[in-house]
């Protein structure tokens, strides 16, 4: 029997981000991973569709259910968290309602981190409250308070590792502990960090989403979505999870997690998710998010030195008031920096500038090299004033908790040359 | 979770022609019915062993009560019993002269797997044979799947107990 492959653990991280999960078509002997543009895939014979829909066979039915390219992205991501599969969904948005979806019932609450990207609060706290999940705040930077929202009907834990926009480093491991105290999963988001920095399932995640909208795709050109399983979760020694531990009725009543074990919430997220919520990713996109992995360590490695040049610099500005940056030796994260991403606190921070509102208001309409948009993790260097636009909706308490006040500006550093991006902020703040 | 490397996995899977699944359920939602059917599939024949349901036909195979009763030899024996029942299983499988003893996921009898390799015999626990066909075909791969292997040929067709171009033609990954 000709079986190629040799075992993962035999690669590093680059090769992984190179190959993972892909191969050459099996058709053509391209060797680029092919983009599947189509709908939808002929059955052989009645079996064998019976035998897809029935989850009883792997393959390929419509395209809102999987693709072979978006496939090839999944299985790389999974192999680059360490997790068992993975999920890729149209947005980061998409991904965290079919993870949701999948661990909620009305009326059941999740303890999310303040400390979080402004759309997901707004997510969470607006959207969520039309299924009746409930979230309940705690302060990422305070285990304890985790601890004490705990209770019979909280379903899971919610954390950014690099928490958007403040920069600041959660401290996974204890936070981990409280979820396993309470028998629920840690949900981690490792957008801003990507496994290249922190791997959150070496510090007892359960399930890792991403926004591969940033870094991940790290081009600006594509949104997407993806959920990492990491298959330590037990969903069957409680009825909390039915989903996953009961019969389910639209597939002759099978139970996902005793038919499809380490791997039963990537597919619960997949045919119960995504197969009638519908947030599937394109073709396309996955194509290009699949591209852009392949240079993740290499522009991870540039954004961090040049994010790293730049935060040295502004903390040395006089029209500067402080730097939120976890690799400067004097920020309140740098010990938590130095455990959990020692190669780099991303490139993502935020900044105060002396005037206040206002005077984050010319920095942002005075730049030239940097672009003024809502997004992070771009090859080019990108800049907002986050009061005044993304977390305009916000209250201001929540604003000052997301760590989003009026003088607060986020940057995220791209690879351009670290000498062009430091005399493009100087003359922002100059003018 | 035991350790086996990959070449002793393929070596089982590439070897084996006929499975006898000591266990096997008559639900289409219960994993060893998928099991059985999907090894079906991929051309290995599949003896179902159940007293519950002996004498009846599963999946167009005659269910036997057990494995003694099988009157001809089997290859492999699949066992979806709990760890303890397994024991028992196993020893059954020397006796009736099997290569190879799988015990399924979350299955793991240390005292039979040692008894049974002292009498020669290849033993896999803790594992899904279905799962393990699915990671080396590429299959695995369409559900996101981190099959933990990187792979530089396109699979080639025609080699091999699965290799039915009708798995591998148009499908995106390719098979054995
Ligand atoms: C940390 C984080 N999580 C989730 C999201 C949402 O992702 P998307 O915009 O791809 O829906 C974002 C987007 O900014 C983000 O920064």
């Amino acid at each position: 029997m000709n079986m190629q492959g040799t075992k993962l653990a035999d690669y590093g991280f680059n090769t992984l981000s190179v190959h993972a999960g892909a191969a050459p078509d099996p058709t053509t002997g391209a060797r680029a991973t092919p983009i599947y543009q189509t709908t939808s895939y002929v059955f052989d014979d009645v079996d064998h569709a019976a035998s897809l829909f029935g989850l009883q066979q792997f393959g390929n039915i419509y395209t809102r259910i999987g693709n072979p390219t978006q496939a090839v992205l999944e299985e790389r991501v999974a192999a680059l968290e360490g997790g068992t599969a993975a999920l890729a969904a149209a947005s980061g948005h998409g991904a965290q309602l079919l993870c949701f979806h999948s661990l909620m019932q009305p009326g059941d609450e999740f303890i999310a981190s303040r400390q979080l990207y402004g759309g997901s609060v707004n997510q969470f706290g607006q959207a969520f409250k039309n299924f009746g999940w409930n979230v309940k705040w705690a302060d990422g930077r305070d285990p304890e308070s985790f601890r004490r929202l705990v209770h019979a009907k909280t379903k899971a834990i919610f954390i950014e590792s690099i928490a958007n926009p403040g920069g600041v480093v959660i401290d996974i491991e204890a936070i981990s502990a409280v979820a396993r105290e309470a028998g629920i999963p840690l949900i981690v988001d490792n957008t801003l960090a990507t496994p290249y920095l922190v791997r959150p399932i070496e510090w007892g995640a359960d399930i890792v989403l991403h926004s591969m909208t940033k870094f991940l795709g790290g081009h600006g050109n594509s949104i997407g979505g993806m959920i990492v399983d990491a298959g330590t979760f037990d969903w069957s020694r409680t009825k909390k999870y039915p989903m996953l531990s009961e019969p389910c009725p639209s597939y002759h009543g099978i139970k996902m997690h005793e038919t499809f074990g380490d791997m039963a919430f990537a597919i619960t997220c997949r045919v119960l998710g995504l197969r009638d919520l519908g947030p599937a990713i394109s073709p396309f996109n996955a194509y290009l998010l699949l591209t852009g992995i392949e240079t993740l360590p290499l522009r991870m490695q540039k954004h961090c030195e040049n994010a790293r040049a730049v935060a040295q610099h502004l903390s040395r500005h006089p029209k500067v008031s402080w730097v939120s940056y976890a690799n400067l030796p004097n920020d309140p994260c740098y010990g938590l920096a130095q455990t959990y991403c020692p190669k780099g606190a991303g490139a993502v921070f935020t900044f105060g500038v002396r005037g206040g509102y206002e005077a984050g208001v010319k920095l942002v309409n005075s730049v030239k090299l940097f672009s003024h948009l809502a997004n992070v993790g771009d090859t080019r260097s990108l800049i907002i004033h986050p009061a005044s636009t993304t977390h305009r909706q916000l209250t201001d308490d929540q604003k000052t908790h997301a760590g989003a006040g009026p003088d607060v500006v986020r940057v995220s550093i791209g690879i351009e040359d670290v000498a062009d991006i430091i005399s493009d902020l100087d003359q922002g703040l100059a003018a | 979770m035991p350790e086996y490397s990959d070449d002793v996995i393929k070596k089982v899977l590439g070897s084996v022609k006929t499975i006898a699944i000591v266990g096997v359920s008559a639900s289409e939602a219960k994993p060893s019915h998928f099991v059985m059917k999907y090894m079906q599939g991929k051309r290995y024949r599949c003896i179902p062993v159940n007293p519950g349901l002996a004498g009846k036909t599963l999946l167009g195979e005659t269910v036997y009560p057990d494995l003694k009763s099988i009157p001809f030899p089997v290859d492999m024996v699949d066992i979806f019993r709990n760890s303890e029942a397994a024991g028992q299983v196993s020893d059954d499988a020397v006796a009736i002269g099997a290569k190879v003893v799988w015990m399924q996921l979350g299955v793991v009898n240390a005292a039979a797997a040692a008894r049974a390799e002292s009498a020669g015999l290849t033993v896999i626990m803790d594992r899904c044979p279905k799962m393990e066909y699915s990671r080396f075909s590429g299959e695995f791969g369409w559900v996101g799947r981190n099959s933990r292997i990187i792979d530089n040929r396109r699979k080639i067709l025609g080699a091999g107990r699965a290799a039915l171009a009708r798995d591998a033609i148009g499908k995106g990954k390719g098979t054995l």
